[in-house]
């Protein structure tokens, strides 16, 4: 096994998906089942793959392996000197771990598609797509630059988009593609805008190229502000990506599309890719760019956290899980805890892609058991409509238990190895700047987590079954769904990160991701990795008590509100109702954006078109009417005034004559006799001019001749070139041939 | 005169000759199969050059598409069978006059010019790893455009060639 | 008398001239099409010739590669051109069509 090897593998693992995009978009329906086979079996084929890439990374080469070949060579552009771009892709732990993530969640949701989209109108088309995404999210995860980085980032939003309007007959879902989409533009441009910036300093996408400049002290425009600036831009196509604050709003509507896609992209891969992205360029972020994506991550958690409690549909419960757990990621890596951050993602995306996975399980049951009864209206996503579940599907609710207590954070599970580690890098962080503030919100988000995924448990599984009828005819999901929930399940204890079930700094993954070494000038660089270790290691304990309590205590006041009923939850709603109405509508984000966004635009456009009918058409015709006007006015004069002509040719001709006369005395007594004679001939000539002037002659002659000269003159040259114009083009080539061999013989 | 300047010689005539056919035969038909002798003519000079890819594409290119398409336009604008295969010339005078007189200045130009003729450069081995390579290269974007180029005059052509549902009865 | 680049530009300077009279003196368009075809050969001659002897190695052939894409590309488009006109004029004359100058 030689490096180059392993950047053969990770090639093969890149083009793989697309080879089965390619062999399904164009022969899916003509294959057997639909080609479903195929592209769950590339997707097996790069698990293998990207198992032993990551086992012999992190065995044999401890050193980042990369691979780059120069794509445009410019040569020596002028006024910007020398330009090439390079691509390339990187294999070190980090991608080598995100390969192994983004694969077992593929394969694995490809596995549990062809139960769940059994019998769907354009089923091979949905298995090409999710090529396609793994294709493109497996760019982002290998590159080495910006350049490659930016064009998956598109891809996964176009595969996203494509996946999320699956069925777009259903006004709704298309509706939601095209908000996905359209959102996930607005932090794109932020990104472009941040590479641009890095790129106009660098000349260079490369990461370790921009990197090591940074690091000898080059920095966009010689301020530490730009610097700032570039790392926050850049951070906003993680806003758009991972469905931050304020440009959340996309993510709970993509839940329109197929559940295994809720699963794949916007619960386990795609809207990591955001962290990922913060993780890989984390070296350039600045101490005030890392406190805003710290804020950001924080504020994300706790809107998000509220927002689920009082959601109805399991799949927007999750959706909003989701986004909180993301900010949770995004927290940990704005403190500096970059490992927890990271680590979080890795465990987060096995027990959520689960959580789906499972909700999609429940929702294929409750849409069989309703299309048994012919049941159209009741919404089989709703978890008021379901109740005591666990009792006729005991593997979705056994494995679905397990996800939640690992997303709760309870022990034992890999969710409360990371959280864990995430709430005491807060911790250390409040410490060490003085913001308590996120800290407080981490351990706030921890307890609201464990509340509400316990009462979609609750509801959910537990309890009386709503509808008796119904019930009969709920199943367990076939064994192509049900199998990778146990994986899933599997995944999500503590065993497969770390020996040791309360720290996972003694686990493979610490020793494997460590915090890059901050390379932005020292004025502007955060606490360093050591301080902060030593500030995490003191306040590791306090922190693992401390959200043991947390979680302990949202799981008791979610039991007691809803299943020992202690605590009247509908009664609790309507004294609170408008804290209950203002958590079940989102916050109003969405009316917000249309007030704010929409409403402006028309307001903006308003104003432009009052500005256009009445400035601009208003100068338009109001200089057409002043003319109209003018010369109505002249008119009306020269022909009801006749007299005021005689004025004007008499009063003319005075002053002429004087100033002659005068002016005729001066030449005569300075000049000569011959002086004196011409002017007396040319102000007799001016007088004259008043004269005929006055009568209309210079009108009539001057004006008018000018214009008929004008035209007598082009059509004489019009026939003159009639004679020229055959209409037949070769002759006009001759002419053209004649015309090049004068000017040559000319000008030679 | 050694062999490479007898081929020459032989190479030229053949391109000539047959290019005069093209351009002074009556017959449309043995225009177009005269330009086949031309263009193979035209490919042997490009080895004598040291470009055989290009020649081996000239073959490809205008032998097996430009000519199968002239052919194809041949076959389908007239009715062979008939006599109407013969066409007309017009302004003979005039044409000969400027052609002879853009052909002298040519010539006149090629004798007069002292040219840098740089000798002893080492043929290149293989033209067709040289030009891939370049392709990648320095000729990325002319070659990116070309293809581009390429797929427009594809769709433009099928568009423009296309029968319309509207004209079908005037037809 | 040795061969060299004034030869291969004369015969590339006759064949644009053939080339030229045929665009010039005849009538159907497809012949015309031809005509332009020997026009472009001998631009490719003369690009090859100038590779060749003027020590530019690779570049000229580079050239002479897209002149032949070009090429193609153009007759395929003229060709559905005349095509169209055929269809319309029942003619590929080039001096019948002269609906423009009415």
């Amino acid at each position: 096994m030689t490096p180059e090897l392993l950047v053969k593998f990770s090639l093969l693992i890149l083009f793989l998906p697309l080879f089965s995009f390619l062999i399904l978009i164009f022969f899916g329906k003509r294959l057997s089942r639909q080609g479903d086979w195929l592209g769950t079996s590339i997707l097996f084929l790069c698990l293998a793959f990207s198992s032993i890439i990551l086992y012999y990374k992190l065995t044999v080469f401890p050193e980042a392996i990369n691979y780059t070949f120069n794509w445009i060579d410019f040569g020596n552009v002028p006024l910007i000197g020398e330009l090439k771009i390079s691509l390339g892709l990187v294999v070190d732990n980090l991608s080598a771990i995100m390969l192994v993530v983004v694969s077992i969640v593929s394969s694995l949701v490809h596995l549990f598609s062809i139960g769940y989209m059994h019998g769907d109108i354009r089923y091979s088309r949905y298995f090409s797509y999710l090529g396609l995404f793994t294709f493109s999210m497996l760019i982002i995860v290998l590159t080495n630059n910006f350049f490659t980085m930016y064009v998956g980032w598109e891809l996964v939003g176009l595969s996203s988009y494509l996946l999320i309007g699956h069925w777009y007959e259903k006004k709704s879902a298309s509706n939601a593609a095209m908000k996905a989409f359209i959102v996930n533009r607005v932090g794109d441009i932020g990104m472009f805008a941040g590479i641009m910036i890095l790129f106009y300093t660098f000349r260079t996408f490369g990461f370790n190229e921009i990197f090591s400049m940074i690091s000898l002290g080059k920095i966009p425009m010689g301020s530490e502000a730009w610097l700032t600036a570039a790392g926050i831009l850049i951070f906003c196509g993680a806003i758009g990506k991972s469905a931050q604050f304020p440009l959340h709003v996309w993510l709970p509507d993509a839940m329109e599309g197929p559940t295994p896609v809720s699963a794949l992209i916007h619960a386990a891969t795609m809207v990591a890719a955001g962290v990922y992205l913060v993780a890989r360029t984390f070296p350039i972020m600045t101490a005030d760019a890392l406190m805003v994506i710290a804020y950001v991550g924080a504020i994300t958690a706790f809107i998000s956290a509220t927002i689920a409690i009082a959601q109805n549909d399991i799949k927007k419960v999750l959706a909003y899980s989701t986004i909180s757990q993301l900010g949770y990621m995004v927290m940990g890596l704005g403190v500096g805890a970059y490992t927890a951050g990271f680590f979080h993602l890795t465990t987060h995306a096995m027990f959520k892609a689960g959580l789906f996975l499972g909700s999609g399980s429940v929702i294929h049951a409750m849409h069989n058991a309703l299309h048994h009864q012919k049941d159209h209206h009741t919404d089989p996503q709703d978890i008021r409509n379901m109740g005591g579940l666990g009792k006729k599907m005991k593997i979705t609710f056994i494995t679905f238990l397990i996800y939640t207590l690992a997303i709760s954070g309870v022990p034992f599970t890999s969710g409360f190895l990371s959280k864990d580690e995430i709430l005491a890098g807060t911790l250390a962080f409040g410490g060490l700047t003085g913001h308590y503030l996120i800290p407080i919100i981490g351990f706030l988000v921890a307890g609201l987590t464990a509340f509400y995924m316990f009462r979609v448990v609750i509801i959910t599984f537990l309890g009386s079954p709503v509808d008796s009828h119904r019930f009969e005819h709920i199943h367990e999901s076939p064994k192509t769904m049900t199998i990778p929930l146990i994986i899933f399940a599997a995944l999500s204890f503590f065993i497969f990160f770390s020996f040791n079930p309360f720290g996972a700094a003694s686990g493979w993954f610490f020793h494997a991701i460590e915090r890059p070494e901050a390379i932005v000038p020292l004025t502007v660089q955060a606490a360093d990795s050591t301080t902060f270790e030593e500030a995490l290691h003191h306040s590791h304990t306090t922190a693992m008590i401390l959200s043991l309590v947390v979680a302990g205590l949202g799981i008791l006041l979610a039991f007691t509100t809803y299943k020992w009923k202690k605590i009247n939850a509908d009664a609790l709603a309507e004294k609170f109702n408008p804290l209950y109405k203002f958590l079940l509508n989102k916050w109003y984000f969405d009316e917000l954006y249309d007030k704010m966004v929409i409403g402006a635009t028309i307001a903006f456009t308003s104003v432009l078109r009052w500005f256009d009918n009445n400035i601009i058409d208003g100068m338009v015709n109001g200089t057409a009417s002043w003319t109209k006007a003018v010369i109505f006015g002249y008119t009306e004069h020269k022909k009801e005034k006749r007299y005021s002509s005689i004025i004007f040719i008499l009063l003319g001709s005075v002053i002429s004559i004087t100033v002659a006369f005068y002016a005729g005395q001066w030449l005569w007594n300075e000049h000569s006799f011959i002086t004196a004679l011409l002017f007396a001939i040319l102000s007799g000539a001016l007088t004259f001019f008043f004269f005929w002037a006055g009568a209309g002659g210079f009108d009539k002659y001057v004006v008018d001749g000018m214009v008929n000269g004008i035209a007598y003159l082009s059509g004489f040259f019009g026939l003159m070139f009639r004679k020229f114009q055959t209409g037949k083009v070769q002759t006009y080539i001759v002419f053209v041939l004649f015309g090049i061999m004068v000017l040559f013989y000319i000008f030679r | 005169m050694n062999l490479v300047d007898i081929l020459f010689y032989i190479f030229a005539i053949v391109t000539l000759v047959s290019a005069g056919i093209t351009v002074y035969s009556r017959n449309i038909i043995y225009s177009a199969f005269s330009l086949l002798f031309t263009f193979c003519g035209v490919a042997g000079i490009y080895v004598l050059l040291n470009a055989d890819f290009i020649a081996v594409a000239q073959i490809l290119i205008y032998v097996g598409g430009i000519l199968m398409l002239l052919v194809f336009g041949v076959m389908l604008t007239h009715k062979v069978i008939n006599v109407e295969i013969k066409t007309g010339i017009l302004n003979i005078i005039p044409g000969s006059m400027i052609t002879a007189i853009v052909g002298g200045t040519l010539c006149g130009i090629f004798m007069s010019t002292d040219w840098l003729i740089i000798e002893g450069v080492p043929p290149i081995k293989s033209t067709t790893n040289e030009i891939g390579t370049m392709f990648m290269t320095k000729y990325l974007l002319p070659f990116e455009i070309a293809s581009v180029v390429l797929l427009v005059a594809l769709i433009g052509a099928a568009y423009i060639a296309r029968r319309d549902k509207t004209s079908k009865q005037s037809v | 008398m040795q061969v060299g680049l004034t030869h291969y530009l004369f015969l590339s300077g006759i064949l644009f001239a053939m080339g030229l009279y045929g665009v010039i003196t005849r009538r159907n368009a497809i012949l015309v099409l031809m005509g332009i075809e020997l026009i472009l050969n001998a631009a490719n001659i003369n690009f090859i010739a100038f590779s060749r002897y003027g020590g530019m190695q690779i570049d000229g052939q580079m050239i002479a590669v897209f002149v032949m894409i070009l090429a193609a590309a153009e007759v395929a488009i003229a060709l559905a051109i005349v095509l169209n006109i055929y269809k319309q004029f029942r003619t590929v004359n080039v001096d019948e069509i002269n609906k423009l100058k009415e």
